[in-house]
């Protein structure tokens, strides 16, 4: 995604020119959708292809089976080019059972191919999607290309020699599936065999099963493609997409959620300071706590709490002890937290918490992505409580902003909210690995004996950050809490004057961190001009890819970027009033937007998008050439 | 903890803070009774750990002269656990209340009973919330009037030794805040290894005064507590009466002493490993019986932290801490000037 160097965007999505193919797999939430989506992630990788992905599943872990509400799918986006979204209209869809074919034939560009599991449209699945007709024979899918294979009856003729049940046997259509898919694009087989291997070692014929159905999907592209008629028309066709031109350098697929816990054990190894997290269930947040639970050997304690509550105050225990206190969730949960947040705040202890955001409010859409929490963590909390706020634009660029939150929240004694979310947290893209050497580190230090002048646990650096002393020192003894605290010494104090400047010392605090971040870049255009695209978070890709179009077509609209939320970077303010127009396309409805306009009185209008779903290209294209006109 | 650099005194453990209770509060005799025993455990102040929600009982971390956090309401047990994890060679206290501990931090309460986290918790019980002046909480009895209770509460309260045993709890005791007894029921919680949970009657002098004077009052204690010791008899009453087992019921009974010989009147020795004769001392009504005071359980078993540190030495045994080996785990591919290769 942001490694590729070459970005000639041809602006069409045609698979004849190979350039970048858009595949969606869809079945029913046990058909393993996710997993074969994952494993054709990693070959189209490991062919050099540039990608991205989109992974869309129900909140129910296993919906009724042929639902249209268990319907789990998996878009990906590659090309021999820059890919910058899972893009905005498969190429190809495979759909498994009549629900996922229901549920997402709409969105497949005219003239896409549908590869359906004709084994599955029998009457009952049939009413189940509810459909009154069989789609593949009613001649509804015209404007489609269409393919129907019973890959069901394929895949347990392919499993026959090893003995496994019908429902077991039934079970490698996924595999199958994936081996056809594999043929299609000219993928190796062998890295998938490994991982299948690996994966059923303890189950030798499990693995074998599923290695023959990979196998057997692939033979019979070979076959197909001699005699493609009869099928339902469509043609089965290979389609080379070639490696796409990048920066060199070793490489590996990440996810959002794997790429943040990296990030963090980076950053706590930077800091050379032992991390804690304090975690709770809770989708989409989860994946973070089981990554980090691995990894006992970087020093990282992981404690999975009663609620999410106890998470942040179990970590906030660890900080004041000496650890680095991490915790996560996603909005519900960071609502919870946020007295604790406050505690952070109040005691200026450091802190990282981490908000993969999904759709609101309440519990909302657990599954779907949004950027709905930027108010609640710019401003959620009771009283004047500032806290730095960074947003990660996508699953590598996680790996960066969970060091840059380790280093503020060390470098200022301060909780850091980082932002992410649903998408970035399951997408996955490739990643330029990056070398540990070139990472600097910002060890920290503990007072360890008592200053000249005794001690005051509240005096200030020049960063106005207090000192860190782990209990277990001797002679430094004191006392923290919520309760505010007298300048230098921390003890309580109700004094008017004393709230009033330490509350200013709290808000000064934060805001300098401002001192520390580099200033705004302009991602792609000039910086001033007609049209400013501002975007934060993971609306980088669509955005991306609009505004090169526009700037390609001649036209003067510029994208901006914002990672860090909270404070802005100082020239922010400058930059956008340089613009005749500022336009803020989020997943929410404006929250960007009333900060820019707050903080910089700009007419910045907001694009706004709430379905559950990125943002396309297309939506971002209408609102540039609207606001150019 | 380990080594001690030097002998404390009481004085050691007091903070330059003035104490800010209600003249007469029971607060100032726990606070008295626990820096009256800090120098007899052998422990130094800077490896101690004072962690409190909210309330009043929860100020006191402020006046003792150790570390001490004071958190926010009913989540001290949570901060206790992260800070007992991240280090564990800390003594670590926790003083909470009834509202604090039962109420708002129940949850908090039981998971950390329930875990066995190696810590003091000192729950101050005056069946009250005094800090926000006056209304009924979570050990109120039924009909106590407050501000919020005109007509008088309608719920009935909760034991918090009950809840503590059916949390899971090694170590259950109860205590009096002007009771000399109390510094024996701290020095036997701090030498349990694990979770030690202290009921503490605290009297809140100005919003449920003297609302345990029909056990806690010097004058008729004899009749009213029964104060346990391990291996002993359970006597009261100057060893008149003592508590048997009604075996036909499995109840406990009173009994009388003729001449001293409880063995005769089969009075119960104490045994504090006892979980089953723990449960019934709990639930003893008063009244009927006196109030078990005193070491109720004691039997411990591993520790919550101790586990987390053994299984994350075991599961770190072997590895290298390399991070650009970490970072380049999976299947990678190499993308040279000329192009990607496998």
């Amino acid at each position: 995604m942001a490694t590729a160097l070459k970005q000639d965007d041809n602006s069409s999505n045609q698979p004849e020119s190979a350039e970048n193919v858009v595949v969606r797999f869809a079945g029913d939430s046990g058909d393993g959708m996710q997993l074969t989506g994952g494993q054709f992630t990693l070959s189209t990788a490991l062919a050099g292809s540039d990608l991205a992905t989109f992974p869309d599943f129900p909140a129910e872990i296993r919906a009724p089976q042929g639902t249209l509400f268990g319907v789990s799918a998996f878009q990906i986006n590659f090309g021999s080019r820059a890919i910058e979204t899972a893009g905005d209209e498969p190429d190809v869809l495979i759909a498994m059972n009549p629900a996922a074919l229901k549920t997402n034939v709409d969105a497949l560009r005219d003239g896409g191919l549908i590869i359906a599991d004709a084994g599955e449209f029998g009457k009952r699945n049939l009413d189940k999607a509810k459909y009154e007709n069989n789609p593949l024979e009613d001649g509804s899918l015209a404007k489609w290309q269409l393919l129907k294979l019973d890959i069901s009856a394929l895949t347990l003729e392919a499993v026959k020699p090893f003995g496994l049940g019908n429902k077991e046997a039934l079970r490698s259509k996924n595999m199958w599936t994936l081996g056809l898919a594999l043929w299609m694009f000219e993928r190796e087989r062998q890295p998938i065999i490994d991982w299948l291997n690996t994966k059923f070692a303890k189950l030798p014929d499990v693995a074998a099963a599923n290695i023959a159905a990979l196998n057997a999907g692939h033979a019979y592209g070979e076959t197909a493609e001699l005699s493609g008629d009869g099928l339902g028309g469509g043609h089965l066709t290979t389609r080379k997409v070639g490696a796409a031109p990048s920066a060199p350098g070793e490489y590996r697929t990440v996810t959002g959620a794997e790429a943040l816990s990296l990030g963090l054990v980076a950053g706590a190894q930077l800091a050379d300071v032992p991390m804690f997290f304090g975690g709770y269930p809770i989708t989409p947040a989860s994946a973070i706590l089981h990554h980090l639970s691995r990894l006992k050997e970087f020093d990282v304690t992981t404690f999975q709490a009663e609620d999410e509550i106890a998470a942040i105050a179990a970590a906030i225990g660890a900080s004041y002890a000496g650890k680095l206190g991490i915790t996560s969730s996603s909005g519900p949960g960071i609502a919870l937290k946020g007295e604790a947040m406050g505690l952070a705040i109040m005691t200026e202890l450091p802190l990282v918490i981490i908000n993969s955001q999904r759709g609101g409010p309440s519990t909302g859409l657990p599954t779907k992505t949004e950027q709905s929490d930027l108010y609640q963590a710019v401003y959620g909390r009771n009283g004047d409580a500032p806290m730095p706020v960074i947003a990660a634009r996508s699953p590598s660029d996680a790996f960066e902003c969970a060091i840059e939150a380790v280093r503020i929240a060390v470098q200022y004694m301060t909780p850091v909210m980082l932002l992410t979310d649903g998408y970035i947290a399951n997408a996955a893209e490739p990643w330029k690995i990056p070398d540990v050497a070139s990472l600097e580190p910002f060890p920290v230090t503990y007072l360890d004996k008592m200053p000249e002048g005794g001690l005051k646990p509240y005096s200030r650096d020049e960063k106005f950050a207090r000192p860190w002393i782990k209990p277990g020192t001797p002679e430094l003894m004191h006392r923290i809490g919520g309760i505010e605290k007298g300048i230098d010494t921390g003890h309580i104090d109700y004094g008017s004057a004393n709230h009033q400047k330490m509350t200013e010392i709290r808000r000064d605090k934060v805001l300098g961190v401002a001192d520390s971040i580099p200033d705004q870049d302009v991602a792609l255009g000039n910086a001033g001009g007609k049209l400013a695209v501002v975007g934060w978070g993971s609306t980088y890709g669509p955005i991306h890819q609009a505004v090169r179009r526009a700037v390609e077509a001649g036209k003067d609209v510029a994208h901006i970027h914002i990672r860090n939320i909270w404070p802005m970077p100082k020239n922010l303010g400058d930059l956008l009033k340089s613009y005749d127009r500022v336009i803020v396309p989020e997943m929410n409805t404006g929250q960007l937007k009333t900060l820019l306009r707050d903080q910089y009185l700009v007419d910045a209008k907001p694009i706004n998008k709430v379905s559950g779903q990125p943002f396309t290209i297309a939506e971002i294209d209408a609102a540039i050439e609207e606001n150019l006109s | 903890m380990n080594e001690m650099t030097k002998i404390t005194t009481l004085k050691d453990w007091e903070t330059d803070q003035e104490v800010r209770w209600c003249p007469g509060c029971g607060d100032y005799a726990i606070l008295k009774a626990v820096q009256r025993t800090m120098p007899e455990l052998g422990v130094r102040p800077e490896d101690t750990l004072f962690i409190s929600g909210i309330g009043c009982s929860s100020r006191f971390p402020y006046y003792m002269e150790t570390y001490g956090f004071h958190t926010i309401h009913g989540r001290a047990p949570a901060v206790a656990t992260g800070a007992k994890l991240a280090n564990p060679d800390l003594d670590v206290w926790i003083i909470t209340g009834d509202g604090d501990a039962l109420s708002i931090g129940g949850n908090h309460t039981m998971h950390l009973l329930r875990r066995n986290l190696d810590c003091q918790i000192m729950l101050f019980n005056n069946e009250i919330y005094g800090l926000t002046k006056g209304q009924y909480s979570p050990t109120s009895r039924v009909g106590t009037n407050t501000p919020s209770t005109p007509y008088g509460s309608v719920d009935r309260p909760a034991s918090p030794c009950a809840f503590a045993l059916g949390s899971g709890a090694r170590f259950i005791a109860r205590g009096i805040d002007i009771h000399k007894d109390l510094t024996n029921v701290l020095k036997a919680a701090h030498a349990h290894k694990g979770a030690a949970f202290i009921e503490i009657f605290q009297n809140c002098i100005v919003y449920n005064k003297d609302v345990f004077d029909e056990f806690a009052a010097k004058k008729t204690a004899a009749s009213t507590q029964l104060l346990l010791a391990n291996g002993e008899p359970m006597l009261f009453e100057k060893g008149a009466k003592g508590i048997a087992m009604d075996r036909e019921t499995l109840s406990l009974k009173v009994v009388d002493v003729v001449d001293g010989d409880w063995q005769a009147a089969k009075v119960i020795v104490h045994d504090v490993t006892n979980r089953s004769v723990a449960h019934m001392l709990i639930e003893m009504p008063f009244g009927e019986f006196p109030m078990a005071i005193g070491v109720l359980y004691d039997d411990p078993r591993p520790t919550f932290e101790a586990a987390v540190v053994e299984q994350n030495a075991k599961a770190a045994e072997g590895k290298k801490p390399d991070l650009q080996a970490l970072l380049n785990k999976g299947q990678t591919w190499t993308v040279t000037e000329d192009g990607p290769e496998l």
